[in-house]
């Protein structure tokens, strides 16, 4: 159906018609401000055309290129309530369906539109967010070429248009903050919607009203991250590599699992579980790697301490107020990992000044000494100096409080300085031997320690078993001192006391960067890491003679097998690691600090393993593991 | 330029007990929350503020929510344009149907051709876009100029 053109007395025999875009424009205009006075067929075709926009044949695609120009210049004529069939055809036509050409016109009259008329804001710029995502028949095609350069077709023109606008309706900005965060594909989508919808947000972030959008929508990423995060329960990451099936059910997880009826396909559940994580799992190493390329290229254009005050702020608010977030703040990690001195060192100077203030809850100061701990053993780019001048704060605030605190032990009223002397003896168990090359260090860090550690207030009794075991027999190896009470804690995993000043939030033993699960996040963060199979333990020399024992209990390979980071990622092995076949991990194996005799308990240096138990028992969910 | 005017407010500010470490701060984002929109109360766009508080004690609301009440008194920049009024904008786009304006910097308004005095005639010289008078021949308006016009709805 075409436009009815005025007859031109000139008309070739094969229709050629030549008109001025004045003229078309007058039409057009004369085909809307038409229906007012009752005649609707022109104003029909205009909107037929707008409707028929699938497969289309060469000439059509002209013509409607050729109208939607023509609406480009008539947009004052255009009527919000009279017009709204054709209003509603144009606002949900895709970008994706057309061709460059097309989708040019289309741009502009969008922006047109956009600028006309206040009434037309947001209208224009919803259709312009609904088109940070491709119809679903588009989304398999986006990994071809073809899709590919389609996606760059449409999205330079989103984001080209989005800053017309906004050059020319000031506040648009305020508006397209809002839509695009209204916008944003849930968390129950799960499909590769989202990866886009997120590019798109870290376009803006760094594009040409980013100064103006950018700090929100970097925020929301982050919240969208850790949604994900929370999503992903601890058993389906830990059982994920799981040969055996040593699986808890938890009484929440039932709760989730709505379709089986039957109470003894345990087995079935958790491949379920395990699946459900495993979706999510890779939908969040995605946005990951994602936001970790978006980093790199802020880096790259010099924008990045700007972008960290922000991604701190985010990091304050939502990650560290999580529960246990598990790979969001890898994030931060990278970040930091890509400009050591200036972001590096922040992110460790704020979590300090975080501890040692008394106005911050509790929790707060816990959490982020925990964070502290855990960053400073796991980067490969901080230097030692800073280290050990981080590890003084440290160890200079616990001396004060032991002067001040001049009590006998109670896990329940010093939980704060339990966590701080805690993360001292983590941090030291990972650098100790870097410390004991550089005698000043020793001096001025471990008198101060010695005092803390034989104070009243017993942190050694209390802190988590397996890191003070560790932290015990390195420092008695390097000679450092020695404690008058041996600790024997036979490979325990945590004590009544250690519980008790964890909480019930367990904050001790949150380590939040121990090894990332996540494969393709991990592949960017392995140059970066620490693993605790790099570490030299001081008293390594003299290990290799003693402990022959028994460490091929299957359980406890089992166990190894889980937790240990080289064993798990088979893919992206970077030149530190090699494929660890089973004799080198035996050999690995022993240079863990704790030969486990048992397979309970946290492996140090990797992850938290919950108590193994018998297999389909049902954990009351009160109990304070059940996380 | 009409349509602007100055206002002196007394203010009532309810904050979340989240704020009371922080009061300042928490006033000037309550305050900060409402610029650039129009405001019924106010019968127009709030573009800045000048804020005194009045309380040295902040009386706690009674009922459900703990938020406590603080009074200002405050110095208020409002924008209210009405009909007729004259205002000045610089232009930001020229064409032939319309020329687009912006007002102080964030409020865009549009001057259809139907609108624009029939003396001005839509040229393109050398690129550039201008609309050009007939009767003077220095007058011209092009992007960036300044152009005064008065309010229409």
């Amino acid at each position: 159906m075409g436009l009815e053109l005025p007859k031109n007395p000139d008309m070739d025999q094969d229709n050629v018609v030549n008109f001025t875009d004045s003229e078309i424009v007058s039409h057009v205009k004369d085909a809307l401000t038409s229906l007012l006075s009752g005649d609707s067929n022109s104003y029909n075709q205009l909107v037929g055309v707008m409707h028929h926009s699938k497969q289309l044949a060469p000439d059509e695609v002209a013509l409607l290129e050729t109208t939607l120009k023509a609406l480009a210049g008539a947009v004052s004529c255009i009527d919000i309530t009279l017009h709204d069939s054709l209003l509603s055809a144009i606002f949900s036509m895709s970008l994706w369906n057309y061709g460059p050409h097309v989708a040019d016109a289309l741009v502009e009259l969008i922006v047109s539109l956009a600028i006309s008329n206040g009434k037309y804001l947001d209208l224009c710029l919803g259709m312009l967010v609904s088109n940070f995502t491709p119809p679903p028949y588009f989304l398999d095609k986006l990994k071809l070429p073809r899709g590919l350069e389609r996606k760059g077709q449409v999205l330079s023109r989103v984001h080209a248009a989005f800053k017309k606008i906004a050059d020319y309706v000031p506040l648009a900005p305020l508006r397209l903050l809002t839509m695009v965060q209204q916008g944003m594909p849930t968390v129950y989508h799960k499909d590769r919607a989202i990866l886009i919808y997120v590019e798109n947000m870290l376009t803006l972030e760094s594009g040409e009203i980013g100064e103006l959008v950018g700090s929100t929508m970097l925020m929301a990423v982050v919240d969208r991250l850790i949604e994900l995060d929370l999503e992903i329960g601890w058993d389906a990451i830990l059982q994920d590599d799981f040969s055996k099936g040593i699986f808890e059910m938890e009484l929440e997880d039932l709760e989730d699992i709505v379709d089986s009826a039957e109470p003894d396909i345990g087995e079935f559940r958790l491949s379920r579980k395990s699946l459900a994580g495993n979706s999510i799992a890779e939908l969040l190493d995605n946005l990951l790697v994602l936001t970790f390329e978006h980093l790199e290229s802020c880096e790259r254009a010099g924008r990045l301490a700007k972008v960290f005050e922000t991604l701190l702020r985010s990091f304050l608010l939502t990650v560290m107020t999580a529960y246990k977030s598990k790979f969001t703040q890898f994030v931060v990690f990278y970040a930091c990992s890509l400009d050591p001195e200036n972001c590096g060192m922040r992110f460790a100077i704020m979590l300090a000044d975080l501890f040692v203030q008394d106005s911050h809850p509790q929790s707060t100061r816990m959490s982020s000494v925990a964070y502290l701990a855990s960053y400073l053993s796991r980067a490969k780019f901080l230097s030692a100096s800073f280290i050990s001048s981080m590890l003084k704060r440290l160890v200079d605030w616990c001396l004060e409080y032991c002067n001040t605190h001049d009590v006998d032990i109670n896990p329940n009223a010093h939980r704060v300085f339990y966590s701080g002397c805690q993360a001292i003896m983590y941090v030291l168990c990972f650098r100790m031997k870097v410390f004991m090359d550089v005698p000043r260090l020793k001096s001025q860090l471990l008198m101060p320690l010695e005092q803390i550690l034989k104070h009243k207030l017993n942190p050694l009794k209390v802190c988590l078993p397996s890191v003070v075991e560790e932290f015990l027999r390195q420092a008695k190896a390097a000679s450092l001192f020695t404690v008058s009470k041996t600790f024997i804690f036979d490979g325990l995993l945590e004590s009544e006391l250690s519980r008790a000043f964890g909480g019930l939030e367990r904050l001790d033993t949150f380590f939040p960067f121990d090894p990332c699960l996540l494969k393709r996040c991990d592949s960017f963060i392995r140059p970066m890491f620490v693993f605790w199979s790099m570490v030299k333990p001081t008293y390594e020399d003299a290990y290799d003679d003693e402990n022959d024992d028994g460490s091929s209990d299957d359980d406890s390979i089992q166990d190894f097998a889980n937790e240990n980071e080289d064993i798990m990622n088979d893919v992206g092995k970077s030149f530190d690691e090699q494929q660890l076949d089973l004799d080198e991990f035996d050999c690995a194996l022993k240079k863990m600090s704790i030969t486990p005799k048992n397979s309970f308990g946290y492996k140090f240096g990797g992850r938290f393993q919950e108590p193994t138990r018998m297999p389909s028992r049902i954990r009351p969910s009160t109990s304070p593991e059940s996380l | 330029m009409e349509g602007l005017s100055g206002a002196d407010a007394d203010l009532v500010v309810y904050l979340h007990p989240s704020k009371s470490m922080k009061v300042s701060q928490g006033i000037l984002r309550e305050l900060s929350s409402l610029l650039f929109k129009f405001n019924k109360t106010f019968g127009g766009v709030l573009l800045a503020y000048d804020v005194n508080i009045l309380d040295k004690q902040a009386k706690i609301l009674s009922g459900v929510h703990p938020y406590f009440g603080l009074r200002l008194k405050a110095n208020l920049l409002l924008f209210s344009p009405k009909s007729d009024m004259l205002l000045e904008g610089k232009v930001v786009k020229l064409s032939q149907e319309s020329i687009h304006v912006i007002v102080l910097g964030f409020s865009s308004a549009i001057i259809a051709t139907e609108n624009i005095r029939g003396e001005f005639k839509y040229k393109t010289k050398d690129e550039e876009e201008l609309f050009a008078s007939r009767s003077h021949k220095r007058h011209v308006i092009k992007i960036g100029t300044m152009i005064r016009f008065s309010v229409k709805r």
